[in-house]
Order: C-alpha cells, then sequence, then structure tokens
C-alpha cells in the first residue's frame, strides 16, 4: 500500500467541504482496503463487511469537517470503520467485542516456532497456485479475533504500529505483542504447509506449467 | 553472555520489524551465525510476512469498489438537494 498524502488530502477536504463534493471519491479510495478487511476480520463476512464499510464512507463523508489532521487521514476513518464493526456487533447481541477490547495477556498461549533446521525461500511468485492463497488465508483466518485484527492492520495493510494501534483503540505495546504471536502461530502453522511451494532447485520453479 | 534459542525466538518479530536495539541486534546475529534452527525459525517467519502482503492473498469482493463509488454518489446528490 503506498503511504497516504497528506498534502493531498488536507487540500482535498478543504476543496470538497467548499463543495467539489466529487472529490470524496479520490480521498476515500486509498483507504477503500484497509476500510474492508477491518470490518471483515470484526464481522468476518463478506456481505456484512462490504455494507459495513460503505456505511463507514458515508459517516466519513457527512462527519468530514470534524477531521482535526491530528491523526492521519486514514487512521481517522479506520476508527469510525471500528466503530461502525463493534456497534454492529453489539447490535447483533454478539459478545465477541469484549474479547476485543480486553487488553488480555494470555501469555500462556504456546507460543514456540515450529523447529526447523533449513528454509527454502518461497517466491511470490509461488502466489500464483491459488492453492498457496486458501492456506495463508485460512491460518489468519484461524488466528484468535485480537491477533487477526493486528495481523491484518501491520502485515496485510501494512500500516505502522502507531496507525495500528489508533485504528484498534489499543496500545502500541499491545500491538507489539499480538503482533509477535501471531506471527508465531503463523509460523507455526504455516512453515510445514510451504516447503511443497518452494521452488525444487535453485533458479528453477517447482511448479512447471 | 550468549544468548540461546528461546531468547531469539521472543525477538523474531521485533528483529524482523527493525525494532531490536543495536546491541540486542548483535547479540541476535552472533546466534544466527552458528544456530541453523534460529535461521530457519526467522527465514520462515520472515517469508510467512512477506507473503501475506501480497495483494492476491486477501482480494476484495468483486465490485466492491464500483459499488462503493455508486453508494456515495446517490449519498451525495441525497444530501445536496436536501
Ligand atoms: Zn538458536
Amino acid at each position: 500500500m503506498k503511504p497516504p498524502n497528506a498534502e493531498f488530502e488536507v487540500e482535498c477536504i478543504r476543496r470538497i467541504l467548499a463543495g467539489e463534493r466529487h472529490l470524496f471519491h479520490d480521498l476515500i479510495r486509498p483507504c477503500e482496503r484497509s476500510v474492508y478487511f477491518l470490518l471483515y476480520s470484526l464481522l468476518r463476512n463478506e456481505a456484512e463487511a462490504e455494507d459495513a464499510a460503505q456505511d463507514t464512507a458515508i459517516k466519513v463523508y457527512q462527519n468530514l469537517r470534524n477531521f482535526r489532521g491530528d491523526s492521519q487521514f486514514r487512521t481517522w476513518v479506520l476508527s469510525i470503520a471500528r466503530n461502525e464493526g463493534l456497534g454492529r456487533l453489539r447490535k447483533a447481541g454478539s459478545r465477541r467485542e469484549d474479547s476485543l477490547d480486553a487488553e488480555m495477556d494470555d501469555s500462556t498461549g504456546d507460543y514456540t516456532p515450529a523447529i526447523l533446521t533449513s528454509w527454502r525461500e518461497v517466491p511470490f511468485e509461488a502466489l500464483e497456485r491459488k492453492e498457496l492463497g486458501a492456506i495463508l488465508r485460512k491460518a489468519i483466518e484461524g488466528l484468535p479475533e485480537i491477533y487477526r485484527n493486528v495481523v491484518l492492520l501491520r502485515d496485510i495493510e501494512e500500516m505502522d504500529v502507531r496507525e495500528t494501534a489508533t485504528a484498534l483503540g489499543i496500545t502500541e505495546g499491545a500491538v507489539k505483542v499480538r503482533l509477535h504471536r501471531a506471527r508465531a502461530v503463523l509460523q507455526k502453522e504455516l512453515a510445514p504447509k510451504l516447503g511443497g511451494f518452494a521452488p525444487k532447485r535453485k533458479g528453477l520453479f517447482g511448479w512447471a506449467r | 553472555m550468549r544468548i540461546d534459542c528461546k531468547h531469539v525466538w521472543e525477538h523474531i518479530s521485533a528483529y524482523i520489524d527493525g525494532e531490536v536495539d543495536e546491541a540486542l541486534r548483535g547479540e541476535i546475529d552472533r546466534h544466527l551465525e552458528t544456530c541453523e534452527i534460529c535461521s530457519a525459525v526467522l527465514d520462515s517467519t520472515r517469508n510467512v510476512v512477506v507473503l501475506v502482503a501480497d495483494d492476491r492473498v486477501f482480494e476484495l469482493p468483486a465490485g466492491f469498489s464500483e459499488r462503493l463509488h455508486a453508494r456515495l454518489d446517490r449519498e451525495m446528490e441525497r444530501a445536496g438537494s436536501g
């Protein structure tokens, strides 16, 4: 994800508020992916996440004059998305939000990695095989909620620690601890499965066409 | 004092993100030179982190963006006329 351009955003917001409403499309476009995946992580349902993403975009539009510029625009948008997601969970009577807000420290979990003695790099090209993407998605979706959110924003949307902490309403320390545990769980789960996606020999791709 | 494997694993995530201080980084680097297990754990963890960031792993639903902007257009029109 390209870093958002703060100058462009400020100028864009000024012009939108002055009446050039159509510019809102360009303003919100770079945030779309992160908004959707944050909501998908919370709601775990594609249709509901999409609906919530649309409602979020509309709320951002309606509240644009309240944006103070003391955080990045995307961070502000994501905190609106998070509130939208939590509100929907609350309405649905789900208790999942409790576990989200709790700064629980379950250090009793097993975060030892899968022990290997060598690793052959799995290159990006391997993602041309759909099964690899499916294996990665399944592992991430299987993470406990509080870890999945952090992985999603940090490793998938490539947001920095501070932005992730603000968007999720947790401390930067919690982001780092959760990310560490999530990566350990992913390594343990995925390392034994990814071996088959590495090229058989150096310079030669195993997945011959 | 030499650090052990467990100690290295505790800092792997921070190491990948470049968030360990110089002294610890030096210790870890020295450990990695001689420990094939920790080297493989580090390489595999980093490999996973790099792969999941690829846009092909998590894709937006088809037509997501078009539907979002169409809804925004309707909303802005309503707000404009109201
Ligand atoms: Zn070691």
